[in-house]
């Protein structure tokens, strides 16, 4: 694929974009030394040739809309165009974020009642919409931990538990809000081993990071007597909402003992991914951690709505303004659209096509932790003839249409395959993932090399060892 | 049910094959006593219809989106050319993820090394990565890079910073025990160079400042031994000034909303970086890089993932992972369509209005400038009138401008500021003095 910069550009022309009656830019009284002195080499391209060039890299992606996207952990369900109409409108667009309350009562009320309607489906006591990602909102939930013990005059609490089967998000925003991390291994059924964790707290423990359901797709079933145990040893519960799309409508992180739990709007609520965002990570937070939440809080008043900067206790800001706004409109407009009961169906929908999956596919791929999953599961390709590996599976499915799943995560599954199929995925794409995974589990045996050798198409497999010895990381003029 | 493909044949076909009986079967791992205390929102269902009617209504509601901004800070209200929305919002851009599998993620890849190579342009640096959140969040981790290099334990910051890049730098450093410490300005707007304090892991400078002011890079990287030079910058005004690259700095971050991207109430934003060769490997976020396929295609991969925190975990540069890769795409394109010569031209015509602007304001009796040093497309005017007062004939005239508040906040009272880009017309400028003045429209 050919950049930008090696297309045909046109001759620069001054006042394309801009009003022509502004005169020049001489005589500013800015220093000659600190004016630009070498033109940009960024080229001026025509439309033409900007519209065809972004529309060829477009068709060299592979989307939500362009087929099944089970890519575990991810939540790549359809993102309604309602969403994408309503955030598109210029009431939300155009409202620059210096307005003050009076001017931007129309976003202040759906800022409030979404708050609302996410602290109704985490049961917990308040929430922050500030945070901008998953890993944002772990972070902002590690600074609230923090700011709870400094409170409490229990500093030494430095130490934060993670599961083997955390995402990779987790250890890192807790190391780096200045956390060590402890690693608890998992039971022979995948879940979190209790006594290991009974034996890893004392009066330096922080907390515990839980992600519910786990990575492998599995419902703590001793979730309550966890949260107990870490509440009864001083400690917090964090949990992440990654995988909040598996008991939407059915239950609810507070009523597990849930301190701090992360939501993806990006998920759970429909917004689209983007290539890797813009998403959004708010939290939710119980009782004892309220004041310290990032300002500005929204707040109703008898006259409107407004913000509320004065919290004495409050951990500050961690977003230049308001979190991302605009994705909040699209979570509000999906809760309208779905109302309890479509939010009960989304739930329901998620764990049957995960579960329907995993019971046609187990028969030929390696489970680890057979039993209910909830909205996703995790194979393993170890056990495939010939040594054929996951990555391999992955990149065949590639040439039969699909979006392959996660691979290789979680780290305590070898050869991981992870398979989300959300609930926007029918009965008759299931069947045609089914037949394709059979397939390729044919073909492992009898023609290796065609998997090997995948993808055939679009393009075949890209080096990614010489990406990583010798990064090339700009085009060079 | 909305977005939701199976039929009911569908759901008895698929519970017979799993050899349940019905749905609630499949949540009975979820212990009994949590779902018994479980409540539904009370939220009905609305129609595509309705729903599209509620948010047009709220949306109508936002006053201020009908008034004419002349409030900056990072946020400003640009003129973007039809073909970067239209060209961003096709949904295999929108739908996708994280290029995890580069062989059907090249939009995204080829995309982000475009945006890479265009942030490095501007920046005058080595690397840029493919985004963070925003310009706060971009600086945060810039001092925490700094300090991730330099191990000093301490920061210095000029006090002519965005009052809301503050607020998040200050979570930053406590939330990671980080001391910051303030470097004062002059009277002319500038940083006090002189006052710059040694044993850091970096100094934070802003250009344009809190007050519009450019600063004055030159020599200042020489002060500092070898501590970082952080600069947070204007995209903009890059068309038109030196890059802080050609000044020695080590980190540059941007805001780069102004690159074709709404305002929105501030989110999404977009969070711009970039470094020198020697610190890639600390550097936070994504970055894409050239390869070729089996057959010696060249093509674009995830580079640096060592650095990343889906391989590190805990030992990861940052925790960054969903970051704004759209809105980098939205101003790829935007640059991408006005090119070197257009930026250029953008950032003149900005700084030519806002100088317009600024002029006619101190013509006024009661007004002058507030900082001698040139500025680009911002500037503060101080005031004999209250300045509130003021600030709310302005609303009532239909001018949106930042709050005086945050012009007290970094101790400058009875102060107001204005930000000019080239979409303020002659007429809007006449209106708004004429507001200044009191006089009715």
């Amino acid at each position: 694929m050919r950049t930008i910069f090696e297309q045909p550009r046109e001759e620069p022309k001054a006042g394309c974009f801009t009003p022509r009656d502004a005169g020049s830019a001489e005589s500013l009284g800015i220093e000659s030394a600190l004016l630009r002195q070498r033109p940009l080499r960024i080229p001026t391209v025509s439309e033409p040739i900007v519209a065809r060039h972004y529309t060829a890299l477009s068709k060299a992606n592979f989307g939500v809309d362009d087929g099944f996207y089970p890519l575990g952990s991810c939540t790549m369900k359809h993102n309604p165009k309602l969403n994408e109409a309503v955030a598109a409108l210029p009431g939300f667009t155009g409202l620059h974020p210096a307005a003050v309350d009076e001017a931007s009562q129309g976003t202040l009320e759906l800022l409030y009642e979404l708050t609302a309607l996410l602290q109704g489906v985490a049961g917990m006591a308040a929430v922050s919409l500030q945070p901008v990602a998953g890993a944002h909102g772990e972070l902002t939930g590690m600074f609230l931990m923090k700011r709870y013990f400094e409170a409490r005059g229990e500093t030494q609490r430095k130490r934060m538990l993670l599961p083997d089967s955390a995402h990779g998000t987790n250890p890192a925003s807790a190391a780096v809000a200045g956390f060590s991390v402890t690693e608890i291994p998992s039971d022979d059924r995948g879940m979190v081993d209790v006594d290991a964790l009974r034996d890893a707290l004392d009066e330096t423990v922080a907390g515990i990071m839980l992600t519910v359901p786990n990575t492998l797709g599995i419902f703590e079933e001793r979730i309550e007597e966890i949260s107990a145990a870490v509440h009864e040893a001083g400690g917090l519960c964090y949990f992440d909402g990654a995988n909040l799309n598996s008991f939407l409508g059915r239950a609810r992180p507070g009523d597990m003992g849930a301190d701090v739990f992360h939501f993806n709007l990006h998920k759970t609520f429909s917004t689209p991914h983007g290539g890797g965002g813009p998403g959004a990570g708010p939290v939710a937070v119980s009782a004892p951690l309220v004041d310290y939440l990032p300002v500005p809080w929204i707040v109703k008043k008898d006259d409107g709505f407004a913000l509320d900067w004065d919290r004495p206790e409050s951990i500050g800001a961690v977003h230049s303004f308001f979190g991302n706004v605009l994705v909040a409109v699209r979570a509000y407009a999906y809760f309208l659209r779905l109302g309890d009961e479509g939010i009960r169906r989304v739930g329901e929908n998620a764990v049957l096509n995960a579960n329907y999956l995993q019971e046609r596919l187990k028969r030929v791929y390696r489970l680890t932790y057979d039993g209910l999953c909830k909205h996703e599961f995790v194979l393993s390709a170890k056990g495939l003839p010939n040594d054929i590996s996951a990555l391999d599976v992955a990149k065949r499915l590639i040439d039969l249409g699909v979006h392959p799943p996660t691979i290789y995560f979680p780290l305590i599954v070898p050869e991981a395959l992870m398979i989300e199929p959300t609930e926007t995925e029918g009965k008759e794409g299931l069947d045609r993932f089914v037949e394709a995974m059979l397939q390729i589990a044919e073909e492992a045996e009898m023609s290796p090399e065609l998997l090997r050798e995948a993808p055939h198409a679009p393009m075949r497999r890209l080096d990614q060892t010489q990406a990583a010895r010798n990064p090339v990381l700009k085009h060079e003029f | 049910m909305p977005y939701i493909p199976n039929t009911d044949a569908d759901r008895r076909a698929m519970l017979d094959t799993i050899g349940r009986s019905s749905l609630d079967e499949l949540f009975s791992d979820i212990p009994q006593s949590v779902q018994d205390r479980f409540r539904p929102l009370g939220l009905e269902s609305l129609s595509e219809m309705e729903v599209y009617g509620r948010l047009c209504e709220l949306a109508s509601s936002n006053a201020g989106a009908g008034m004419v901004p002349f409030a900056g800070g990072g946020v400003y209200d640009h003129y973007a050319p039809s073909v970067v929305s239209h060209l961003a919002s096709r949904s295999e851009f929108v739908t996708a993820y994280t290029p995890y599998q580069p062989e059907i993620s090249q939009g995204t890849l080829t995309a982000m090394f475009e945006f890479q190579t265009m942030v490095a342009e501007l920046f005058g640096m080595d690397i840029g990565n493919a985004s963070l959140y925003d310009g706060a969040t971009a600086l945060a981790e810039a001092a925490w890079m700094a300090e991730r290099t330099r191990r000093r334990g301490r920061v210095a910051v000029s006090e002519a910073l965005f009052p809301h890049y503050r607020r998040v730098l200050d979570t930053y450093a406590w939330g990671s025990d980080l001391e910051l410490v303030e470097v004062p300005y002059l009277p002319n707007g500038r940083l006090d160079a002189e006052a710059v304090p040694s044993d850091l892991s970096a100094l934070i400078v802003q250009t344009p400042n809190a007050f519009g002011v450019i600063e004055a890079l030159d020599g200042l990287k020489d002060r500092l031994g070898d501590a970082f030079l952080v600069v947070s910058c204007n995209p903009i005004s890059l068309g038109l000034l030196e890059p802080p690259g050609a000044f020695g700095a080590d980190i540059v971050v941007a805001e780069g909303q102004a690159l074709g991207l709404p305002m929105g109430f501030g989110g999404p934003l977009l969070g711009m970086f970039a470094t020198r060769q020697e610190h890639l490997r600390q550097m936070p976020g994504r970055v894409a890089g050239r390869t070729v396929d089996a057959d010696g295609t060249p093509g674009y991969v995830m580079a640096a993932q060592t650095r990343e925190q889906h391989i590190r975990r805990a030992r990861a540069t940052s925790n960054i992972c969903t970051n704004s890769a759209l809105c980098a795409l939205a101003a790829t394109i935007y640059m991408g369509t006005l090119g070197g010569c257009g930026l250029r031209d953008v950032a003149a015509q900005c700084a030519q209005r806002a100088h317009t602007l600024a002029e006619r304001i101190v013509e006024m009796d009661g007004f002058e400038l507030a900082f001698g040093a040139p500025f680009f497309n911002e500037f503060v005017v101080k005031t004999t009138q209250a300045p509130q007062a003021v600030f709310e004939r302005l609303r009532e005239a239909g001018f949106l401008v930042s709050p005086p508040s945050e012009l007290e906040s970094l101790g400058l009272d009875g102060a107001l500021r204005f930000a000019v880009t080239e979409k303020r017309t002659n007429a809007e400028f006449d209106q708004l003095v004429a507001a200044l003045k009191g006089e009715s429209r």
